[in-house]
């Protein structure tokens, strides 16, 4: 077995608590919620963490609620809770499929929603032990000085791997995030640089809080699509989230919409569909959209498995998203 | 009732047995359920030390210079080896000895062992082999067999033949003479892949040199025996001073079949501090052991009479072996050797070369040097069914070897259900209303195979018999067998509990099990190439029909009738000829045991070396007591588009000869298949992209070469229960007079059909074939775009002639 390295953790029960750990350990310290992502990693050595500052106990981050026109989820809210809760299928069953698409039953249980909007961008070159990482001298985002992704690049463009941003970027989500200065919202899309090694844009003293996502109106529609090599606890190595807005009072023509592709690099790539307002959503529509999706998409070689066939992957589950939402 | 019995005397029938052929649990298997069994690393000793391996980070690199001082002051470390402290090169074949505990002149590959350390913890031996400075002179990769046969850099120096490490060329009847012959010639070009076993239970060792000399080893060993000599060798010990324990194991399929670095690591550390030592792999470490199913490319050409016989099979093969011999001298053997029935062929040559490369050591997988030959010769067979319109089952049919015969290599075959197994699939499957008329994207694919119950000859040259059990009964009213062949989890000591149960008249929770110790148990060779059932199982008879005729004889002098007259069943001794005469078993065994004093017997069993084979240069390798075989329908699902392959289900019908313990079989069918299914479509150990990647327009950063792609079991896909298809175990019971009431194998040869059986049902459900392996959606949507663009180009060669 692979050995953690020993750490020490820290379990708070509020906010503010928090806050004021995050500030007084300086190095190495690290948010744990779920624990499904930073643990492996911690393992791999790929990052370190003297201090751990655990969420679970932070019931303020465990509340699921509707509210107006919102669905607000709490960051520490179980990936279970979202996949099997009857308000979230009520409301945005695209959240609770997609969730349920994350690993496994046993992960989902401990995984949260904040981990998986905090989860680590994966590479091949980074995904490894320590000792795998030494043969070949490690890359940018571990102890080495290049990437070998995009030999001569010098930007990490490890994937972001995550099941649910691509549809809360879709549903037009927000996340609230508190720091020392306060609150703040920003759209899911701003959670995330151009940077792999810290695609998270935000500081080492900030916490996200809760995920506010619009409940979608009658004429949006939305889909997500996810391509792993097994059912079942693998990451994507392909995911779409595909939302269609209706003209109201038609529902064949197409108002507006978004095409949001994770597994890309570390950010998610939004492509607005507002060029074919007014056309008719059919099989045409389709086909037109894979080839935009196509086009502007270039799957990398940091997650495992060929990028060409990554890219007509993708293009063939675009087109059958569409499809899927042909009324 | 009397006629009956006579029935028993002559053939037994399966009605007749009290055990054999019923279904009842497997020995030990609750323990493992409700967690009670103990594994090796759930095993701890006061003062235990735990050991870790230094690895080179190098495919191929001499060693210069190993400095342990810094290492060895670190406080917490006890000891420090390397590989100049364990200098004799050992292989499990005795043939080719080519690997040392611990590298000590060269790596040759990434994860080579170096050096180890033995500290108070794991967190503080990691840290020392940080301290272990290692001066290397970084010599080129050789990472495939064309670089590693082009190059005149040797990976070992003293091999003889470059980097080849077993030719082995073999003609019977001249097959060229066929090839012109033939009406129909199939060529093809295969690739078989690497994979590993992924057992769950990674390897573990822990060993302790006490104060009496006396070497104690857990290991999770599939082989204590061969552990035990290449101990005794390495170490510089007599045998007797070591006595190898194998505990429950989580696992094995070849993995575990030899020894490894960290059974010679701990004991020599605990040799040289005095304290028992544990050393338990990472996941990584064994994918670096490995000794997983060689990658193969294969060249084939097979000659067909216009009624679809096989006239001649020509094969051409070269085997990657990585970096150590491993069994590899019998891998070589085996791909041509095993290949042989259950068709006949008129002519069959085989060329097969293993190859040494950088990489982490092949060796036997389930199904050991033969699941890759069989791909190739089963998608040949269903090519040429296609060629000649004959239904593939009923050109395999065509074929069949027949029973009590001798295969064209000189294999002498006894028993062979593969008829029965054929008939099974078929009917089960709806093959005749089903096969060539689903709609595109469904598809039903067979194929067939063999496999042996054991090889006649032991991997080093002996008179000695191959398995040996012992059995004791006393007037506790059950039984002790103690027996030295390994469980790891196939049910051998639920096969031993079941033969000794039926001849004593006992339950089989009355059957003690004590086995793999080599302190308490007669040597058995090991748990490989299925040959437990066979041979324990012969042991295991003659040790208890012993047994049994004298608890027979005493209840029979005490009813003052003849032994004839007493039967043994149900936990009681009972008159034949009047049920409602009997005595408990245990007043039985007290009768007995006032007779004869205390009661023991013990049974062996050696293979017949004559008359089972032909006369020639590596003619007994691969030569078994009794083959099993199989046959299997898969239907598959194939999205063309995407390229998803979903194995909806597979029939499996496997003739065992008999099935001692049912469940058993099932479960080693399901298993088997299930595995094949992951290795067609999902697994692959491969090395890291390097060089120029496969659209040739980026070179790789250097560095990377020879390094595995996938080290986790997150990367290295196994199916899910999700990705687990349907499996219905079949199975066919033609006993054979060689195996103990007809038992044959059923561990391995229910793994082979199932991969070309999926290439042959993606076949007829869209129309194309995967002859490289493993069957990626990427590969079937390249193989669609192919065919559609040489549809294209007919389409415009046909308009253009029109014009
Ligand atoms: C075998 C396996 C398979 C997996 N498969 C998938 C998959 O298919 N799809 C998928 O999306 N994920 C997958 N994951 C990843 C992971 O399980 C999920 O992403 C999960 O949601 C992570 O949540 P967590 O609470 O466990 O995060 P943690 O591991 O606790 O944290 C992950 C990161 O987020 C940070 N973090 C956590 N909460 C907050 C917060 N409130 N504010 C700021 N930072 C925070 C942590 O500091 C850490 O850097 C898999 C993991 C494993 C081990
Ligand atoms: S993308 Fe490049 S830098 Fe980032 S993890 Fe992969 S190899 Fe390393």
């Amino acid at each position: 077995m692979l050995r953690l390295q020993p750490f020490e953790l820290v379990q708070p029960e509020s906010i503010g608590e928090v806050l004021q750990l995050l500030s007084t350990h300086a190095e190495h310290v690290r948010i744990i919620s779920g624990g499904t992502d930073l643990v492996p990693n911690l393992k791999l050595g790929s990052i370190k963490g003297d201090v751990l500052v655990s969420l679970q106990r932070v019931d303020e981050l465990k509340n699921l609620k509707e509210a107006d026109t919102q669905l607000v989820i709490g960051a520490g809210v179980s990936l279970h809770t979202i996949a099997t809760s009857k308000l979230v299928q009520g409301t945005v069953p695209v959240l609770a499929d997609a969730v349920g698409k994350i690993a496994s039953p046993q992960i989902r249980n401990m995984g949260t929603l904040g981990g998986n909007l905090c989860l680590d961008t994966r590479c091949r070159y980074i995904n490894q032990s320590e000792f795998i990482r030494s043969s070949f001298g490690g890359c940018l985002k571990s102890d080495g000085d290049r990437c070998h992704v995009v030999p001569g690049g010098s930007l990490c463009v490890a994937a972001l791997s995550s099941d649910s941003v691509p549809v809360l970027i879709a549903l037009g989500a927000d996340v609230d995030i508190i720091g020392p200065e306060g609150e703040r919202t920003i759209p899911v899309e701003e959670l995330y640089t151009k940077d792999g090694v810290a695609h998270i844009a935000l500081s080492s003293d900030e916490v996200v809080v809760r995920a506010r996502v619009p409940i979608p109106a009658a004429q949006t529609r939305i889909t997500y699509r996810k391509w792993a090599v097994r059912k079942s606890i693998d990451f994507p190595l392909v995911s779409v989230a595909v939302r269609i807005d209706h003209i109201k009072g038609s529902p064949d023509i197409l108002e507006d919409g978004r095409v949001v592709v994770g597994v890309l690099g570390p950010q998610p790539k939004i492509l607005r569909l507002s060029s074919l307002q007014g056309q008719p959503i059919n099989e045409e529509m389709a086909h037109k959209v894979a080839g935009i999706v196509s086009r502007r998409c270039t799957p990398l070689a940091n997650v495992p498995y060929s990028e060409d066939y990554r890219k007509l992957r993708l293009a063939v589950e675009v087109k059958r998203a569409i499809r899927s939402l042909f009324i | 009732m009397v006629k009956k019995k006579q029935n028993r005397e002559s053939e037994p029938v399966a009605e007749d047995f009290r055990v054999i052929g019923k279904n009842h649990g497997k020995v030990g298997a609750m323990d493992r359920l409700t967690g009670v069994a103990k594994y090796t690393d759930d095993l701890s000793l006061p003062r235990m030390l735990h050991a870790k391996i230094l690895r080179s980070p190098h495919a191929h690199a001499r060693i210069l210079n190993i400095d342990t001082s810094a290492a060895e002051a670190l406080d917490g470390v006890f000891g420090v080896v390397v590989g100049s402290e364990m200098p004799t090169r050992y292989g499990v074949i005795p043939w080719t000895p080519d690997e040392q505990a611990l590298a000590a002149d060269k790596a040759r590959y990434v994860g080579d062992a170096v050096a180890a350390v033995a500290a108070r913890d794991e967190e503080t031996a990691n840290a020392a082999l940080k301290l272990i400075d290692v001066e290397y002179e970084v010599l080129e990769p050789l990472c495939s067999p064309q670089a590693a046969l082009a190059s005149p850099l040797k990976i070992h120096e003293n091999n003889k033949k470059g980097n080849i490490s077993k030719h082995v060329k073999l003609e019977f009847g001249e097959v060229d003479n066929n090839l012109k012959k033939a009406d129909l010639i199939i060529e093809g070009h295969y690739e078989f892949h690497g994979t590993n076993h992924a057992a769950i239970e990674p390897h573990c060792a822990l060993a302790y040199y006490d104060n009496k000399d006396l070497l104690t080893i857990w290991s999770s060993t599939q082989v204590p025996h061969y552990l035990h000599r290449e101990l005794a060798k390495v170490l510089v010990l007599e045998t007797r001073q070591i006595r190898v324990i194998q505990p429950p194991l989580g696992g094995a399929f070849g993995a575990k079949s030899e020894p490894f670095d960290l059974e010679f690591v701990a004991a020599k550390l605990s040799m040289k501090t005095g304290l028992p030592v544990k050393c338990l792999y990472t996941r990584e470490e064994v994918f670096f052991a490995h000794r997983g199913r060689h990658p193969f490319s294969m060249d084939y050409r097979m000659g067909f009479d216009q009624n679809g016989h096989i006239l001649a099979v020509d094969a051409q093969t070269i085997l990657d072996g990585g970096a150590y011999s491993s069994f590899g001298l019998v891998t070589t053997y085996y791909s041509g050797q095993l290949l042989c029935s259950p068709y006949t062929f008129d002519t069959f040559r085989f060329e097969s070369t293993r190859v040494y490369t950088n990489k982490p050591t092949c060796g036997p997988k389930r199904g050991h040097g033969s699941v890759q030959p069989r791909f190739a010769i089963e998608v040949q067979l269903d090519k040429a069914a296609h060629a000649l319109g004959l239904d593939p089952i009923e050109l395999r049919r065509r074929n069949f070897l027949g029973e009590n015969t001798r295969t064209v290599n000189g294999f002498v075959v006894g028993s062979n259900g593969f008829p029965e197994c054929l008939d099974k699939i078929e009917e089960a499957s709806r093959w005749r209303e089903r096969y060539d008329k689903l709609p595109y994207g469904r598809g039903l694919g067979v194929a067939g195979s063999t496999y042996i119950s054991g090889t006649n000859y032991c991997v080093y040259p002996s008179d000695l018999p191959q398995a040996g059990v012992q059995i004791c009964l006393d007037r506790s009213g059950r039984a002790r067998i103690f027996a030295g062949c390994s469980d790891i989890g196939q049910g051998s000591d639920t096969v031993l509990a079941v033969i000794a149960a039926e001849n004593l008249g006992l339950e089989v929770n009355d059957i003690r099990v004590v086995s793999a110790d080599t302190d308490l148990t007669p040597v058995d060779l090991g748990a490989y190439s299925s040959r437990i059932t066979l041979m324990m199982g012969h042991a295991c008879l003659m040790a208890a029909e012993n047994l049994g005729k004298k608890v027979r004889e005493a209840v029979a002098q005490h009813w003052e009738c003849s032994a004839k007259q007493v039967i043994l069943a149900g936990r009681r001794a009972q008159r034949l000829d009047d049920p409602e005469m009997f005595i408990p078993i245990q007043e039985a065994f007290v009768l007995a045991e006032a007779i004869y004093g205390t009661l023991g017997t013990v049974g062996y069993y050696d293979t017949p070396k004559e008359g089972v084979h032909g006369e020639y240069r590596g003619a007994p390798i691969g030569a078994s007591p009794a083959y099993s075989f199989t046959a299997h329908v898969v239907e598959v699902d194939v999205d063309a588009e995407t390229g998803d392959v979903e194995v909806i289900q597979i029939w499996a019908a496997h003739d065992c000869g008999r099935a001692l313990a049912p469940i058993l079989v099932e479960g080693q069918i399901e298993g088997s298949v299930y595995m094949g299914a992951a290795e067609a479509l999902m697994e692959n150990h491969e090395l890291m992209p390097s060089g120029l990647n496969p659209g040739g327009r980026r070179k790789h950063g250097p560095g990377l070469e020879g390094v595995l792609a996938h080290t986790s079991l997150l990367d290295y896909p196994i199916p899910t229960t999700l990705d687990t298809p349907d499996i219905a175990s079949i199975i066919v019971e033609k006993p054979d007079p060689r195996g103990p009431y007809g038992a044959k194998e059923a561990g391995e040869g229910p793994l082979h059909p199932v991969i070309p059986a999926i290439a042959n049902a993606i076949y007829d459900a869209i129309g194309v074939r995967i002859d490289e392996l493993p069957i990626t959606p990427e590969k079937i949507v390249a193989a669609v775009q192919a065919r559609e663009e040489e549809n294209m180009k007919g389409v415009r060669h046909a308009s253009a002639s029109a014009l």
